[in-house]
C-alpha cells in the first residue's frame, strides 16, 4: 500500500495488517540533523495521535505521535548508532518502527502523498 | 521558530547575501537571521572547529562612547577594569544593576580617544538608554552604530584566509584589533570571537558590507554558520549567553565571571551591586554555573531540572545541546555549590526519566585563541 501522511508530518505504509512509521523527508528538512531518536518499547500499545517517539535534532527535541492505534512490533535498531539516517533518508532506511494496526479503519483519515505536498507547500 | 502577528522583523545588511546562500532564515531577537544554511548546523559546526567559518553578527549593537575620562564614566556602570586597558585592547564585562545582577554582557575596547561597544542584539535598546541616563549627566555622549555590520570570522584558518582580504589582520593579538583596509574599504578588525576558535571580529559600513563578506566567502578555507552552529559552538566553548545562563538575577560570581573582574575593582567597588559581588568572592555564591555531561546521546536542554543522585533538586539546565566536537550532549546550569565540584553525579529529568551524567570542567574543547 502506498505511504499516507499525517499533518504532523509522520508516514506510515501498511504491508498485511502491519504499518512501518517514520518521519517525512519535509519534516527532517525542518528539524535538521537529527542526534538521537527516542524509540518505543516493543510490546507498548499507544493510541492514534498518542505520543510514541522523540527526535532530537540540534535545534530541538520533537515528538513523535502515533498514526495509528495498534502495539509496536519492532524498532529500527539502526537509529541508535546513526541517528543520521533519519536526515539521509527519512522516508525509507530512516524508519522509526513498526506497528500492529489495531483499526485498519484509522488509514482512511491520512494524506496521501499528493495531498501532503499540497498540505507542506500551503505551510512554506 | 513562530513569531507572533504583525510584529516586523529588521534585517542586516547581509540579508540579500543570505538568501542568495540558500539560508533557512528565522526571527531572532527583532532580526530575520540566518539559523542555517543548506549545509546544516553540524557541518557547519564542524567547518569553524577544522578550517574558517563567517557568521553575521550585524544584529549586535555597535556604539561608540566618548567623554572626559570616559573610561571612569563606564566603570560606574561595569566591573570591569577599563581603565588598565591599553589602546585597541578589548576586554569582556557585565553591566550590572544594582542587585548585582547582570542587565547584559558586552565587549568593551578602548580606542585612543573613546570607547567601542559591542553589546546583544536583544539587549542594545535597553542598554543604549542605561548608558544615556547614567552616562549623559557626566558629560559623556554615545553614538549609535546603527549602519554598520558585524562579521564573525572563527576557525584555526581564519587567519590566513583575512590575511589576504585585510593585510595586517593575521598579526594581531588575541583581544587586540585595529583599523585596518580591504582594498579601499575601511573596517575595525578585533582578534577575538564567540567560538573558542582562533578568529577575527570586523565592523564594516553596512554599504560595503556584502561585497566584503562575498569576498571572504570566495576564500577556499571560509564556509558560512548560521546562528544554529554558533549557539553549539560558543556552548562547547562554554561561554555564557545572555537571557539564558547569566540574566538579571544571576551574579558575575554566581556565573563564574569572577575572572572579568580585575582586583582594583574588587577592591574598590563603584559599580552597581558592588556589596552582593563582593560578598560573594569573600563567601562564595549560593549556586554556580557548571559544565554538564549527559552520559548516553540524550541532550538535556534548557530548563531541565538536575538532582542529586538520591533525587534532591539541585539546579537547573541553563543551556544544552549536542557538541558535534565533544560527541556527545553537553550543557551548562546552576547547581547548589555543594554539587558544583566536576566529577559530582547528577541526574537529568528529561521527559520525567532520570537519567545520569556529571558536572564537569569547562570548556568542553579547548580553546584555541591566537597565543600572545
Amino acid at each position: 500500500m502506498a505511504k499516507k501522511y499525517t499533518k504532523e508530518h509522520e508516514w506510515i505504509e501498511v504491508a498485511g495488517t502491519v504499518g512501518t512509521v517514520g518521519i517525512s523527508d519535509y519534516a527532517q528538512e525542518q528539524l535538521g540533523d537529527v542526534v538521537f531518536v527516542e524509540l518505543p518499547k516493543v510490546g507498548a500499545t499507544v493510541a492514534k495521535n498518542g505520543q510514541i517517539a522523540v527526535v532530537e535534532s540540534v535545534k530541538a527535541a520533537s515528538e513523535i505521535y502515533a498514526p495509528v492505534s495498534g502495539t509496536v512490533a519492532a524498532v529500527n535498531e539502526a537509529l541508535a548508532k546513526e541517528p543520521a539516517l533519519v536526515n539521509q533518508s527519512a522516508e525509507d532506511k530512516g524508519w522509526f518502527f513498526k506497528i500492529a494496526l489495531s483499526d485498519p479503519g484509522e488509514l482512511a483519515g491520512l494524506m496521501d502523498a499528493a495531498a501532503y505536498k499540497k498540505f507542506t507547500e500551503g505551510k512554506a | 521558530m513562530t513569531q507572533s502577528q504583525g510584529e516586523t522583523l529588521e534585517t542586516t545588511p547581509l540579508h540579500a547575501l543570505h538568501k542568495a546562500l540558500g539560508a533557512r532564515m528565522v526571527p531572532f531577537a527583532g532580526y530575520e537571521m540566518p539559523v542555517q544554511y543548506p549545509a546544516g548546523i553540524l557541518k557547519e559546526h564542524e567547518q569553524c572547529r577544522a578550517r574558517a567559518a563567517l557568521f553575521d553578527v550585524s544584529h549586535m549593537g555597535q556604539a561608540v562612547l566618548r567623554g572626559p575620562n570616559v573610561e571612569a564614566a563606564l566603570e560606574t556602570l561595569v566591573p570591569g577594569d577599563i581603565e588598565g586597558l591599553g589602546v585597541d585592547r578589548m576586554r569582556y564585562t557585565q553591566f550590572t544593576n544594582e542587585a548585582g545582577g547582570i542587565l547584559d554582557d558586552l565587549m568593551v575596547t578602548r580606542r585612543a580617544d573613546r570607547l567601542f561597544l559591542v553589546v546583544n542584539a536583544a539587549r542594545k535598546a535597553h542598554d543604549f538608554a542605561h548608558l544615556e541616563r547614567h552616562l549623559a549627566p557626566r558629560g559623556c555622549t554615545l553614538e549609535i552604530l546603527a549602519a554598520r555590520a558585524l562579521l564573525a570570522l572563527q576557525g584555526p584558518a581564519a587567519a590566513a584566509a583575512i590575511a589576504r582580504i585585510v593585510p595586517g589582520a593575521e598579526r594581531l593579538e588575541f583581544m587586540a584589533g585595529a583599523d585596518l583596509r580591504a582594498g579601499d574599504v575601511p573596517v575595525y578588525v578585533s582578534r577575538s570571537g564567540y567560538t573558542g576558535e582562533d578568529g577575527f571580529e570586523i565592523s564594516v559600513a553596512a554599504e560595503s558590507a556584502d561585497a566584503f563578506a562575498r569576498r571572504l566567502l570566495s576564500e577556499a578555507e571560509v564556509a558560512p554558520a548560521g546562528l544554529g552552529a554558533r549557539d553549539s559552538l560558543r556552548l562547547e566553548a562554554g561561554l555564557c549567553l545572555y537571557g539564558h545562563d547569566i540574566d538579571e538575577t544571576t551574579s558575575p560570581i554566581e556565573a563564574g565571571l569572577a575572572w572579568s573582574i580585575a582586583r582594583r575593582r574588587r577592591e574598590q567597588g563603584g559599580f552597581p551591586g558592588a556589596a552582593r559581588i563582593r560578598r560573594e568572592l569573600a563567601e562564595g555564591a549560593a549556586r554556580r554555573r557548571v559544565g554538564l555531561r549527559p552520559e548516553g546521546r540524550v541532550p538535556a536542554r534548557e530548563g531541565t531540572e538536575i538532582t542529586d543522585e538520591s533525587g534532591k533538586p539541585v539546579g537547573t539546565v541553563t543551556s544544552g545541546g549536542f557538541g558535534a566536537t565533544a560527541g556527545g550532549p553537553v550543557a551548562m546550569g546552576y547547581v547548589a555549590p555543594e554539587a558544583a565540584k566536576p566529577g559530582t553525579r547528577v541526574n537529568f529529568l528529561v521527559r520525567g526519566e532520570a537519567r545520569p551524567g556529571a558536572v564537569v570542567k569547562m570548556p568542553f574543547v579547548p580553546h584555541r585563541y591566537a597565543k600572545g
